[in-house]
């Protein structure tokens, strides 16, 4: 196994409409490990995990994935790369109109040539690893919000790939299956020997799985470092996400008027 | 009064040059179904499968209106053909009429009601609950595997539901005019058979209906694929696709006939 990150994040500049959403973002992820990055809502971490994916094109700076950028591949080597990455969406994004076992064995049918009894065998295995073989022939539209993010767990380590991404997958659980979905994204990281990175702003979950984390505000990575430094951190930013205080520098009101003279009117101010 | 004038203008520029660009989405969206459509006749399973939920469950509504438009047609006709002394002519009446332009155009009407509205939907709420992105993440192509099936299945189906409109409408005019008021049946059937033209009436209604599948389901796939992924903007595109595809298969209806019927 090459000692080279599996993926690397070097000056990553991405506008959109003009507006700048992230900026000189500086990322590595190492083989092997599982990192978090965290962050208030539209601090641009859905748009890091896309541009790992090849979703989007950065403006400027690069993603390198196994050594290879990723916005300089054509369609069909980034199909190639793609077929290496899983990803996990917030909701699980199964397919509404096929049952769990087929939604599983979807990347199966679609990228093998494997006869139908061997795929069997290998869906039951997947839904198996997130303990849920016996909800093999549910509907998407049958299962809870847990159960179906994990068969979406199931379906995105299908193909076993080399790096997985979780984009919020603790959004909307409940405390025992979040930290059931933890613990089956550390068990799974170091079983399939690839690389994970979970987008969230779940604290305490994360912080007990993951090996390293980014906090990003603004588009920008504001700080770094283990779960203990993280912890430890005397960051004013860092200490008021980790322990969820109301007010610092990520202020409690929108920006706005000053109260008195929105109750009273300008000449009572 | 200027400055209101201006922005004004500006406002209606903006509008003009936004439609214009959309259509140039449209169009390149088109060529990437036509260039991703392999997979949907490799695998035709996956055509078939579209073809009963947009062309199948269609069957319905187009055989019981094309019943009941015949019907009335037998009524309409027979009413003003009897006052000239040439019931007799009530079938080629029917049979044109159906064949020609209601069967393609009500039948279209029909179809982008029915099929139009519920692919938009389907793609657009695909979209919004990132199931595309999904399987863009899976490495395979939305627009292959999701978008050109249901494309050519609607492209397929249109003339054959088309031209059951129309038998279904030949029949309700039958019941009509030969059943019910008593219009002789020999002259009914053998006065259509002399009159309707294969190439000239029925080719060219079998053509209609080709160009308003196109036009449909091209219309109902991009609604779907370029649709605000929030509840608003699939209800906004599914209503997009029917009042669009309306008016574009009655213009389209116009210039096809302006050049198929020119009384030569």
């Amino acid at each position: 196994m090459s000692n080279e990150p599996l993926v690397q994040i070097r000056d990553l500049n991405f506008t959109y409409d003009r507006r700048p959403v992230l900026t000189g973002i500086n990322m590595t992820i190492p083989r092997g490990k599982v990192v978090a990055i965290m962050g208030q809502s539209g601090c641009g971490k859905t748009t890091t995990l896309r541009l790992i994916g090849g979703q989007l094109r950065p403006t400027q700076g690069e993603v390198r994935f196994d050594g290879r950028v990723v916005h300089e591949q054509d369609v069909d080597e980034l199909y190639a790369m793609r077929r290496r990455m899983g990803m996990l969406f917030q909701f699980g994004a199964l397919f509404t109109d096929i049952s769990a076992f087929d939604n599983v064995a979807f990347q199966m049918r679609e990228h093998t040539d494997l006869p139908e009894e061997m795929i069997r065998d290998l869906v039951l295995c997947k839904l198996n690893a997130v303990g849920l073989r016996g909800a093999q022939d549910l509907m998407p539209a049958e299962l809870s919000g847990g159960m179906a993010r994990r068969v979406a767990l199931a379906r995105a380590i299908a193909l076993d790939p080399l790096l997985m991404m979780y984009d919020e997958p603790f959004t909307g659980l409940d405390p025992i299956t979040m930290g059931v979905i933890g613990q089956l994204i550390r068990k799974l990281n170091d079983a399939l020997g690839g690389s994970s990175i979970i987008v969230t702003h779940d604290v305490q979950e994360s912080l007990q799985i993951v090996d390293y984390v980014y906090f990003m505000a603004d588009g920008k990575v504001v700080a770094e470092g283990t779960p203990d430094e993280i912890r430890a951190s005397d960051k004013a930013y860092v200490h008021q996400f980790v322990w969820g205080e109301m007010d610092g520098p990520v202020p409690f009101q929108y920006p706005s008027a000053p109260y008195r003279e929105q109750i009273y009117g300008a000449a009572h101010a | 009064m200027l400055d209101r004038a201006t922005s004004a203008l500006r406002g209606l520029g903006n509008r003009v040059t936004s439609r214009i660009w959309r259509l140039g989405f449209a169009s390149r969206f088109f060529l990437a179904i036509l260039l991703y459509s392999g997979t949907s006749f490799r695998r035709f399973f996956l055509t078939i499968r579209e073809i009963y939920f947009t062309g199948v469950l269609s069957l319905i509504i187009i055989l019981v209106s094309g019943l009941f438009v015949g019907m009335v047609l037998g009524l309409q006709g027979y009413d003003t053909l009897q006052r000239y002394g040439s019931s007799e002519a009530l079938g080629i009446l029917v049979a044109l009429s159906l064949v020609r332009e209601l069967g393609p155009v009500v039948s279209a009407l029909l179809f982008a009601s029915r099929a139009g509205s519920a692919i938009t939907a389907e793609i657009g709420l695909m979209k919004a609950t990132e199931q595309l992105s999904a399987m863009e993440m899976m490495a395979v192509n939305p627009i292959a595997r999701v978008v050109a099936p249901r494309f050519w299945a609607g492209v397929i189906s249109m003339p054959l539901l088309a031209a059951l409109f129309s038998a279904m409408g030949i029949f309700g005019g039958y019941l009509v005019g030969v059943v019910l008021i008593g219009v002789d049946e020999g002259s009914f059937w053998s006065q259509m058979q002399a009159s309707v033209d294969f190439r000239e009436d029925i080719v060219n209604g079998v053509i209609k209906s080709v160009v308003f599948g196109i036009l449909v389901s091209w219309i109902a796939v991009f609604e779907g694929y370029d649709s605000e992924p929030t509840a608003e903007g699939v209800s906004g595109a599914t209503t997009r696709t029917v009042v669009t595809s309306s008016l574009v298969i009655l213009a389209a209806d116009f210039i096809l006939t302006a050049f198929m019927f020119r009384g030569a």
